[in-house]
């Protein structure tokens, strides 16, 4: 009870009195951390940004959780709530350098959890936006076999082909590999070499790449 | 027991962080937030001591007793600076509370008090040297060009931090770049606190805060591209 007490103070400290909030979260001793869940996070954390896989994949995996609640005090959808889980484990891993292990880690991943929701339910009111005029463009549509629509189909593949040949080369190949050759994630790692953890995270930034690039949205 | 709805909810992203598990690499962690302040206030040392080693220090120490209220903005302007850069060094942290976007208030409210003080002082003891509109136009530009390079210090400084609020970090960034400048123009500052310098003064303060917001907010979002 009073270790749970010691783990939440500094939070409580740093918002009343955010200059000389406590820093006693130090969490200099992993395997006596284990035994209270944020502390346990905190240290699995620290030891991942040395490099301790193990201990990461057990931070991922229980932040899990943690990232749905904070995506659920957002407002956000149980169908979205997974591409708000994927967003922030990959911005989870571009930024972990900026966790401090002296302070909580629940605080620092649903900070970055709230803002990914933030991000997901932006993106799905433009997309609800868009999706209203694209019902009206079905709506005044020419015939199915309008001449200029298969020409259309064919500039809209040829964009999409060039949009690939931009993505930087890893994501690309992931792209070809993946999406364009439809080769099994073992057959495409056989085929290049690469790691499938690497074409598979190399796959969904292409295609967060692509987005962007044809919707103007991450 | 395990819950079995935590399970597949555990169960879904298990790839991705197999995946981000393979990649993992060990990182070196951002320095605390007063280090990098510390770092940034070296080089307004370094401005401030070249400023001082070509117009000297007497110049200052004469106003300063003559008109102390022009030393105690000057203060001002310089706890606004450190207390802004330490806050938007501090929101470049996820989780650390919004509520560090107030801790330049204070200095600044001395700053802009002290100035205040100064210009009525001056319309109740006239004959004081006061700038004319030229010579405020000279303060502007000292106050923009020098806080062009010093916000562009603090972005590239916070390059590897993760602003969840990149607007008010930016603001935070233009206020400490502006009150900086503001300070070292004391250095080298000729007139008495007139209305006309301070609304200057506040002008540019206000350019360099709206830059950095316009700007910032793009600049500082590497990390959540």
């Amino acid at each position: 009870m009073s270790a749970a007490l010691t783990a939440t103070r500094p939070m409580v400290l740093d918002s009343v009195f955010p200059v000389w909030a406590g820093t006693d979260f130090a969490v200099s001793d992993a395997e006596s951390a284990t035994d209270v869940p944020e502390r346990r996070r905190a240290a699995w954390m620290a030891a991942a940004q040395g490099g301790d896989r193990q201990a990461y994949e057990r931070v991922l995996a229980e932040s899990v959780p943690l990232i749905r609640t904070a995506a659920r005090r957002q407002g956000v959808d149980a169908d979205l709530a997974d591409d708000v889980v994927q967003e922030t484990l990959l911005t989870v891993h571009r930024v972990r350098h900026t966790y401090d292990p002296s302070r909580s880690y629940d605080a620092w991943l649903s900070a970055i959890a709230a803002r990914r929701a933030i991000d997901a339910l932006r993106s799905q009111g433009r997309r609800g936006h868009r999706e209203l005029h694209d019902e009206r463009a079905y709506d005044l549509h020419p015939a199915e076999h309008d001449a200029a629509d298969a020409t259309e189909r064919e500039q809209a593949a040829r964009r999409l082909h060039e949009a690939i040949a931009t993505l930087p080369p890893g994501q690309r190949e992931a792209v070809e590999q993946l999406g364009l050759k439809e080769r099994s994630l073992a057959e495409a790692s056989a085929h290049t070499g690469r790691q499938s953890g690497a074409l598979k995270v190399n796959l969904h930034r292409a295609m967060k790449a692509l987005r962007t690039r044809f919707h103007g949205e991450p | 027991m395990e819950n079995p709805e935590h399970m597949s909810e555990s169960r879904l992203p298990e790839s991705l962080i197999q995946s981000l598990g393979v990649q993992l690499t060990p990182v070196r962690r951002l320095p605390p937030p007063w280090l990098r302040t510390a770092g940034w206030l070296l080089a307004v040392a370094a401005i401030a001591l070249a400023l001082l080693w070509h117009y000297g220090a007497e110049h200052m120490l004469r106003r300063w007793v003559a008109e102390p209220d022009i030393a105690v903005a000057g203060i001002g302007a310089l706890i606004t600076a450190v207390s802004a850069a330490w806050a938007a060094f501090t929101l470049g942290v996820p989780g650390r509370p919004a509520g560090w976007a107030w801790l330049p208030l204070p200095g600044l409210l001395l700053w802009v008090g002290a100035s205040g003080l100064g210009c009525l002082r001056d319309i109740v003891v006239p004959g004081a040297t006061v700038a004319t509109a030229h010579q405020s136009g000279d303060c502007l530009m000292f106050i923009i060009s020098l806080s062009l390079p010093l916000s562009a210090l603090l972005v590239w400084l916070l390059r590897r931090a993760c602003p969840l609020r990149p607007v008010l970090t930016a603001v935070m960034i233009g206020l400490a770049s502006a009150a900086a400048s503001a300070a070292l123009l004391e250095i080298c500052h000729g007139f008495a606190v007139a209305a006309t310098d301070l609304v200057t003064h506040a002008i540019a303060v206000g350019i360099v805060v709206l830059a950095n917001a316009l700007m910032g907010g793009r600049l500082l979002q590497p990390a959540l591209k």
